[in-house]
């Protein structure tokens, strides 16, 4: 008895084991399942994790994505209004709103991911098409803060005014893609400039014109030292002779007040009386003889002088 | 004997050994057992933090250390570290690290290129240091979230830089970036439920691009000229003119000096007069006579050819044959 009994219970164990199997199905946390039977879905859409349990064989159960989903699109060259053409390249964060309605019109995330690349491209492509290049670069409106040394409207580059800027064009997109995704069961819930760059003859350009730019401060910055330096050669060329000149005034006013006195004693001294000048006339006299003859002089002496006087006769007349 | 290497008829006594049905019964279970044990025990090392999942729901976290599961794929455990600072790097790669890091020679210029507020270009590298915070969110809530992370701070840094003219993110706007950097990317990260807490953005190479890059550098060296030129300037002044002061200090010192010795020897010959004068007036004669012949006597002395001529003499071209001394008639 019991050697049949036991390949029964065999296959019978193997069969609920079969059974549990087919008919159950975990859902993790990052899953949400719709049923399906026979092609059609039924029931709402399964988002708690956990176990289920479905018709095996005859229900169906399809996974779809719980979490926020990434798309980044290709870079594409987009022309802003001001005719720049620049490189974009965007990404977005979606999620599958409504399972139900993904699975009806998009099947799976591959089409899902293509129909994304028309609807935001094609969105991302008007909006920039409508704004100016710098509103798309630019998000505030704020002062920039000049680097030391460099004064204002030296550089002519600058920040200009705004009246959207990235974030409100951004925005943008996305209100006007989103309306579109829902129809999907996608929901968008952000859309980010990733790059933004010039496309290859316009980055040319804009180089160029970095260079001449440049180029053009070091040459103020170059002048403006040569000329401060001339300056400064000058001031000193000023004051030397400033310096030189009143110093010379003055030490002339001291030597000529130094004469006035000297002159004034003297005349003090020798011009007291008419004896004084004559006496004074006498010593100077006799002085300047003893200076002025020397060894090399002629000396013509006439006998009838004073100092021969003795010589003639014994009293001297 | 024989030596046959290889005989059909030693083929037919070959037989495969018996398998021992009992034997290998116990294999089995051995078997189970070590699945059984391998899928039971996990650890979880100091840094991380283990999610556990049981038939796909999450429902208890694992601290560092041996863990048990149940096994057999009912609970799976997800390990995630935590606690280690975790970084991305943008517009460059370190190719191997340690105390002289090595960077990878190519450029990731896609990455590191950047249009400035004032339709200027930039190339700015930089890194930003994380943490995961949030395990839950950060194994589940988002799909590929380093990457989404990743995309965000490129869009993030583009947008602050697009902001900001290429001299301002050159030299002084770079801290400012960096926070702000930090700032906006946190704020992102908790909206996109990342489960990241943003520890640092940190600028690295921040440069006008290439090819614009030695205009640059010209900027800075004219900038450095021109202080040169103006220091020279002032080197010379400062050479020259406290020198000249000095002399100008020693010309009217040296009038003053000459003053008073004018002055002194003008009040010394005076007196000297003065004095002489005085004792005159007592003996006119006598002192006029003295003087006159004290004078005499040093002239005669001195003058080296005399000719004394008489009033009465006629010619004196005769007596100019001699050379020193007087004549004598």
């Amino acid at each position: 008895m019991n050697n049949i009994k036991m390949p029964i219970l065999a296959v019978v164990l193997i069969l609920v084991i079969v059974a549990i199997g087919s008919s159950a199905f975990i859902v993790n946390e990052t899953e949400q399942v719709i049923l399906t039977q026979f092609g059609k879905p039924i029931r709402e859409p399964i988002t708690t994790p956990g176990i289920h349990f479905k018709i095996p064989m005859v229900q169906v159960a399809n996974f779809f994505d719980k979490r926020f989903l990434e798309w980044d699109g290709d870079p594409n060259q987009v022309p802003t209004k001001d005719k720049r053409f620049i490189w974009v390249d965007t990404y977005a964060r979606w999620s599958i709103k409504d399972p139900l309605l993904f699975f009806q019109r998009v099947r799976d995330e591959r089409w899902a991911q293509s129909r994304l690349d028309d609807i935001l491209d094609g969105e991302t492509r008007n909006a920039i098409a409508k704004h100016l290049l710098v509103e798309v670069v630019r998000s505030t409106n704020r002062e920039p803060v000049l680097p030391e040394g460099l004064v204002e409207g030296e550089i002519t580059t600058t920040l200009q005014e705004i009246r959207f800027g990235r974030e409100k064009i951004t925005r943008e997109i996305v209100e006007a893609a989103a309306v579109r995704t829902l129809e999907l069961g996608i929901e968008l819930h952000d859309l980010r400039l990733k790059r933004i760059n010039y496309v290859e003859e316009v980055q040319k350009k804009i180089f160029e014109r970095m260079i001449t730019e440049r180029k053009r401060i070091a040459d103020k910055f170059r002048s403006e030292g040569q000329g401060e330096a001339s300056k400064i050669l000058g001031d000193k060329e000023r004051e030397l002779k400033k310096i030189q000149s009143g110093a010379y005034k003055k030490a002339q006013e001291i030597i000529g007040k130094a004469d006035a006195e000297a002159t004034v004693i003297y005349a003090k001294a020798y011009n007291r009386s008419s004896e004084s000048r004559e006496f004074y006339r006498f010593l100077k006299t006799m002085e300047t003889y003893q200076t002025t003859l020397s060894e090399k002089d002629w000396l013509i002496l006439s006998t009838k002088g004073d100092f021969f006087k003795y010589l003639s006769s014994r009293s001297g007349k | 004997m024989d030596k046959t290497p290889f005989d059909l008829s030693d083929f037919k006594k070959f037989k495969p050994p018996q398998i021992n049905m009992k034997k290998l019964i116990w294999i089995v279970p051995l078997l189970l057992i070590v699945i059984f044990g391998y899928s039971l025990f996990f650890t979880v090392s100091p840094e991380e933090v283990g999610v556990i999942l049981r038939l796909g729901k999450f429902t208890r976290t694992a601290s560092p250390g041996l863990n048990f599961k149940l096994p057999f794929g009912i609970e799976k455990a997800y390990k995630v570290p935590v606690e280690r600072q975790l970084k991305q790097e943008f517009g460059f790669r370190t190719s191997s690290p340690g105390t002289r890091t090595k960077y990878s020679s190519r450029k990731y210029q896609e990455e590191s290129l950047m249009l400035t507020g004032d339709l200027n270009a930039a190339e700015v590298e930089w890194i930003v240091q994380f943490r995961i915070n949030d395990p839950y969110k950060f194994l589940f809530r988002v799909r590929n979230a380093v990457q989404t992370f990743r995309d965000m701070n490129e869009a993030v840094m583009r947008e602050i830089v697009g902001d900001r003219t290429v001299d301002e993110v050159i030299t002084v706007g770079r801290q400012e970036v960096a926070t702000t950097a930090e700032v906006m990317l946190q704020e992102l990260s908790d909206q996109y439920e990342l489960g990241i807490k943003v520890e640092q953005v940190v600028l690295q190479d921040v440069n006008a691009p290439e090819p614009v890059q030695p205009a640059f550098n010209e900027v800075n060296e004219a900038e450095q000229e021109k202080e040169k030129l103006i220091n020279q300037a002032k080197s010379e002044y400062n050479k020259v003119i406290p020198k000249a002061r000095g002399e100008a200090q020693r010309t009217i010192e040296e009038a003053k000096g000459y003053a008073l010795e004018r002055v002194n020897n003008a009040r010394g010959e005076a007196a000297k007069f003065s004095s002489v004068f005085i004792e005159y007036l007592r003996a006119k004669e006598v002192t006029r006579q003295r003087i006159y012949l004290e004078t005499m006597n040093d002239v005669m002395q001195k003058v080296g050819r005399k000719l004394i001529t008489d009033e009465e003499a006629t010619g004196i071209l005769p007596l100019f044959q001699f050379e020193k001394g007087g004549v004598k008639k």
